[in-house]
């Protein structure tokens, strides 16, 4: 395959995976969407694999095979409560190949240097490329071959700069994984000297960038990723779990840059594209979830509420208890329920409860809706894909603007495991360290039930004066065993 | 005791203070009913009912009177009939005592209490009681069929094969009771809906009824109706000009008009002058419900329909409820069950008067012959004074106007603010570096633009299917891996070997999983 052909096949693979990411501005048009990305995707390998200057093809035809293989069982077996882990995984894995790819480049670049230092001097571009040729280069060390000294000098930033970005989106995602997955503990934790450290890493990484442009040899780089990996560990142990959704996307917003970093270095217009597409795509859900918890950007990277101006207002009044026959005549009256879902019904694996509640309470004729917040859960859309498992249809789930003004004309709100995000303070008390944050104004329904497991504070651990109104009774137990019981109450 | 009900002896009127359902529940309360032959026949509910649900049918109005000592009745009592009463007894009726003085001096001397339903003080706890409410709400909806039953044409707007019809326009001034209740019925018969109300606070309510609310261009502090016990006041010359102004603008597009602004114990506002009516089409229709009190519009003629020169049509009829005896009746017959509960609170069948009670003060006008109106404001505020509103005030067109363009500007500058820094930034990098880094940097800056365009456009729903697409297609450095295989040092192919491998689980397992995700979401 000529080098015209590979080049158009990566155009119409950048305008396949810009219709992919267009195509899921609607549920159904979506569906088609992942179609145009996967045609997308296999014309770019394909193009490749085909394509000039590749070699080793066994070693590529096994590794794509166990590596499809991999995945497809990865995606066969995760639990739709587990998305928030996998994505993680996912990301990780990106970084990791940014690495070593730009390990790749750097140690290509040490060969052709040795092999051109090793030819007569006096040979001219042609009769040196000939050369080189019978020594066996091939691919990606032809093109370094070609370049001029300042193209080497930036190849060499640009590869230091994909190894950086990779590092610490490797890290960064194995922790957040870890976080994610509950096998390293949620809350924010940082080493003695906090951002410090980091921000001594990052400028000693640049120190280390300089050195390497001027020839100090490839330790620097190694070095570097070893800063970098530290970066991405200490950068997301320092972030709290409520926080997750932007740490989630603001790496996925990485492992793009990550690849359009390895772009450049490769000289590969379709990496560029791809990368910047992925990369500018994290960044925009990274920013609009800081926008729904009305903190900035940084203050989310630097990491864990807190830094209160004042003391928080007492809370008054007394939490009262509900039991499942009191919810149960109260929904059997409502007309109008809106359910508020968050991570503790991922946590308890209550979607399907959820879902046959709603399908009873809307045989009875009841408007049932759902009010999802946009930071709800650990990652960006995960109560819309929990509801959606469980088969409850899209058109009643509704994002926080859609639904906030109809809380005053509704019977019953049932809040399912979220906390922060239906907290009163956040516009009543100036001085919580929520305040400002857009709330799902739940309080405002005739009747609140809350589905909590016991009296303690939410992730952030912020009093929830919610918990105290007169309107609101608290219905204690695990969300998926009270809404089973509930269910029983509620004949189908 | 014995409850009693008189027949209506005022013409025209239909409606019954006893029910045979509301009979019952009287009974519970430890009373006996009675009631006079023939008193519920206009309101459908005939005397063989009230003899199924136990209650004496008793022959003549004055053997009624004799036997019974509580008397509920709708209209206040004739002349004949406050003469009737008798030392003790108690007269529960509708009885506006300060247009009828005399009759409650009268009434006073006779040694007889009197509970007003009208005064009935407008307080959360005795809103079950609110006679008046539940006629208004009668009469504000029997006020939008009326108009229809004189209005040539659908409410709703309708395309049909034989042509297109325009919805009707209808404005509703003054949303009280009256106003919300017809507000409510010609939206739900499907025409568009204005209404308007000197307290700014209705139009929350008035929204939520579905109409729109009429803002006027005037700036006042607005008064609070909190402070008058929930009824509008009088306003100032200047506002009466701006609201007039306003319903001129209004009058030649609307096509019924219902008035219902009343302020009590004065004659009814002027709202809709004899202008406003000639500016109106042909065969539109107005409904006065302050008819009684002299009308929201001067051309009214109280209890009869005109038609004015210009084809309009003006309905000044005052008996709404009265024209819907049964609900009126049924209605009525609970809020006088509701006060009896109040008085009886043994449920023994003995009345006790408790002049400490804030509902019953206040709707007592006569007790131990003395007349005690007016009451003493009631203790318990009416309702919860009016919270300084944040909220912005409603924009007129030439501010909102100045607004956008201000936004624009502002946009407009800081659009090419960064145009510009991105602009001398290119520069600056294609200054120093070599051209081919400057053909990958103008596809990488496109691509990032083009990504920031086509990401706003995502549903907030498909954020996670969009986190996994975008992590599929992130694989996509696999394409780097796959450049190097080729490589003839071993440590680069075993790299690169590596990188392909698990970009591949990145790429299927990402694709999968989206398809897997969107295949769930579904539409009810």
């Amino acid at each position: 395959m000529s080098i015209g052909i590979v080049a158009a096949a990566y155009i119409a693979a950048a305008i396949l995976f810009i219709l992919s990411l267009g195509g899921l501005s609607g549920q159904e048009s979506a569906k088609r969407a992942v179609w145009y990305g996967i045609v997308g995707m296999a014309l770019a390998v394909a193009a490749t694999v085909f394509g000039p200057g590749m070699g080793n093809y066994l070693v590529v035809v096994v590794m794509i095979a166990a590596g499809a293989f991999a995945g497809k069982y990865l995606a066969a077996k995760v639990e739709m409560t587990e998305m928030p882990q996998l994505v993680a995984a996912l990301h990780s894995f990106v970084g990791l190949a940014a690495v070593f790819i730009g390990f790749n480049a750097d140690i290509e670049m040490g060969r052709v240097a040795a092999m051109k230092a090793g030819l007569s001097p006096t040979l001219n571009e042609v009769g040196m490329m000939a050369a080189l040729h019978d020594l066996g280069i091939a691919g990606f060390a032809e093109k370094v071959a070609h370049k001029t000294a300042v193209e080497l000098n930036i190849l060499k930033a640009e590869v230091f700069l994909g190894v950086f970005i990779g590092a610490v989106t490797f890290t960064g995602s194995v922790i957040a994984f870890g976080k994610l997955a509950g096998k390293v503990d949620g809350k924010a934790k940082k080493l003695p000297g906090g951002h410090i450290l980091n921000a001594g890493a990052a400028l000693l990484s640049v120190i280390l960038l300089v050195m390497y442009m001027s020839g100090a040899g490839s330790w620097t780089l190694y070095v570097m990723s070893l800063l970098a990996f530290f970066i991405g560990y200490h950068l997301i142990m320092g972030i709290g779990g409520a926080d997750m959704p932007v740490v989630v996307s603001m790496l996925n917003s990485y492992s793009g840059w990550a690849a359009a970093a390895i772009g450049f270095s490769l000289s590969n217009d379709l990496l560029i594209v791809t990368g910047a597409l992925v990369g500018s795509s994290g960044a925009i859900l990274s920013y609009i979830m800081c926008k729904a918890m009305n903190r900035s950007f940084i203050s989310v990277i630097l990491g864990g509420f807190g830094n209160t101006t004042g003391p928080a207002m007492e809370v008054t009044g007394e939490q009262v208890a509900i039991d499942s026959d009191g919810v149960a005549a109260a929904l059997e009256d409502a007309d109008s329920v809106i359910i508020i879902p968050g991570y503790g019904m991922a946590v308890a694996q209550a979607q399907q409860s959820v879902s046959e509640l709603t399908k009873r309470l809307r045989a009875k004729g009841k408007n049932v809706r759902f009010a999802i917040h946009p930071v709800a859960g650990r990652l960006p859309g995960h109560m819309n894909v929990l509801l959606a498992e469980a088969k409850v249809p899209y058109d009643i789930v509704l994002e926080m603007d859609e639904i906030n003004e109809d809380f005053p004309e509704t019977d019953v709100a049932i809040v399912i495991g979220s906390n922060d995000i239906v907290n009163p303070a956040a516009q009543e008390d100036p001085n919580s360290p929520i305040a400002g944050m857009p709330v799902l104004e739940c309080w405002k329904a005739k009747q609140v039930f809350v589905s909590k497991r016991g009296q303690g504070t939410g992730y952030s651990g912020i009093e929830n004066p919610l918990f105290y109104k007169e309107n609101t009774r608290m219905f204690y137990g695990d969300a998926k065993k009270s809404l089973d019981e509930l269910l029983t109450k509620i004949p189908s | 005791m014995k409850i009693g009900t008189p027949k209506e002896i005022f013409e025209g009127e239909n409606r019954v203070a006893m029910t045979p359902d509301s009979a019952l529940q009287l009974q519970k309360l430890g009373y006996s009913c009675a009631i006079e032959a023939g008193a519920g026949a206009a309101a459908g509910f005939s005397d063989a009912a009230y003899a199924a649900a136990g209650v004496e049918v008793v022959k003549t109005a004055a053997a009624l009177w004799k036997a019974a000592d509580i008397v509920a009745k709708v209209r206040p009592p004739s002349t004949e009939e406050a003469k009737r009463l008798k030392e003790g007894q108690l007269l529960i009726s509708f009885f506006y005592p300060a247009a009828n003085k005399d009759l409650m001096e009268l009434s006073a001397s006779k040694g007889a209490s009197v509970i007003a339903m009208d005064m009935v003080p407008r307080i959360s706890r005795a809103q079950k009681m609110d006679a008046l409410s539940s006629m208004a709400n009668i009469a504000g909806y029997r006020a939008v069929i009326e108009a229809g039953n004189n209005f040539g044409r659908f409410f709703t707007g309708q395309v049909t094969a034989a042509g297109k019809v325009p919805p009707a326009k209808v404005l509703v001034v003054g949303a009280g009771v009256a106003g919300l209740a017809a507000i409510g019925t010609a939206t739900s018969l499907g025409a568009i809906t204005y209404a308007f109300d000197v307290r700014p606070e209705v139009a929350e309510q008035v929204e939520s009824m579905g109409a729109q609310f009429v803002y006027l261009d005037f700036e006042e502090q607005q008064q609070d109706g909190a402070a008058t016990g929930g009824y509008a006041a009088p306003s100032s010359p200047e506002f009466r000009e701006a609201q007039l102004k306003k319903f001129r603008e209004l009058a030649p597009e609307i096509d019924i008009v219902i008035t219902t602004a009343l302020i009590p114990n004065r004659d009814a506002p002027e709202l809709w002058t004899p202008d406003m009516v000639a500016a109106m089409k042909p065969g539109s229709v107005i409904v006065d419900l302050a008819a009684e009190r002299g009308g929201n519009c001067k051309l009214t003629v109280m209890d009869q329909k005109i038609v004015t020169d210009n084809g309009v049509t003006i309905v000044g009829y005052t008996d709404f409820p009265s024209r819907m005896a049964s609900q009126a009746s049924t209605l009525y017959s609970t809020n006088i069950r509701h006060m009896m509960t109040d008085l009886t609170p043994g449920k023994d069948g003995q009345v006790v008067h408790n002049m400490e009670d804030d509902v019953i003060r206040g709707a007592t006008i006569a007790h131990q012959k003395a007349v005690t109106f007016p009451p003493p404001p009631p203790k318990v505020q009416a309702i919860a004074a009016q919270k300084p509103k944040e909220k912005a005030k409603e924009l007129t067109p030439e501010e909102k106007r100045a607004k956008e363009v201000a936004a624009f500007k502002a946009q407009t500058r800081s659009q090419v603010m960064l145009l510009g820094i991105g602009t001398v930034l290119m520069l600056l990098v294609g200054s120093v570096a070599p051209e081919s880094f400057m053909a990958h940097f103008i596809v990488f800056a496109l691509a990032c633009f083009v990504g920031f365009q086509v990401i706003w456009n995502v549903s907030h729903s498909l954020h996670t299917p969009l986190m996994a697409v975008t992590n599929a297609i992130s694989g996509i450095i696999i394409l780097g891996a796959l450049l190097q295989v080729g490589s003839g040092s071993f440590i680069v192919v075993v790299l690169a070997a590596i990188s392909v491998l698990i970009a591949t689980v990145n790429i299927v397992g990402g694709f999968l999983v989206t398809r897997r995700m969107l295949a769930m979401f579904q539409k009810s």
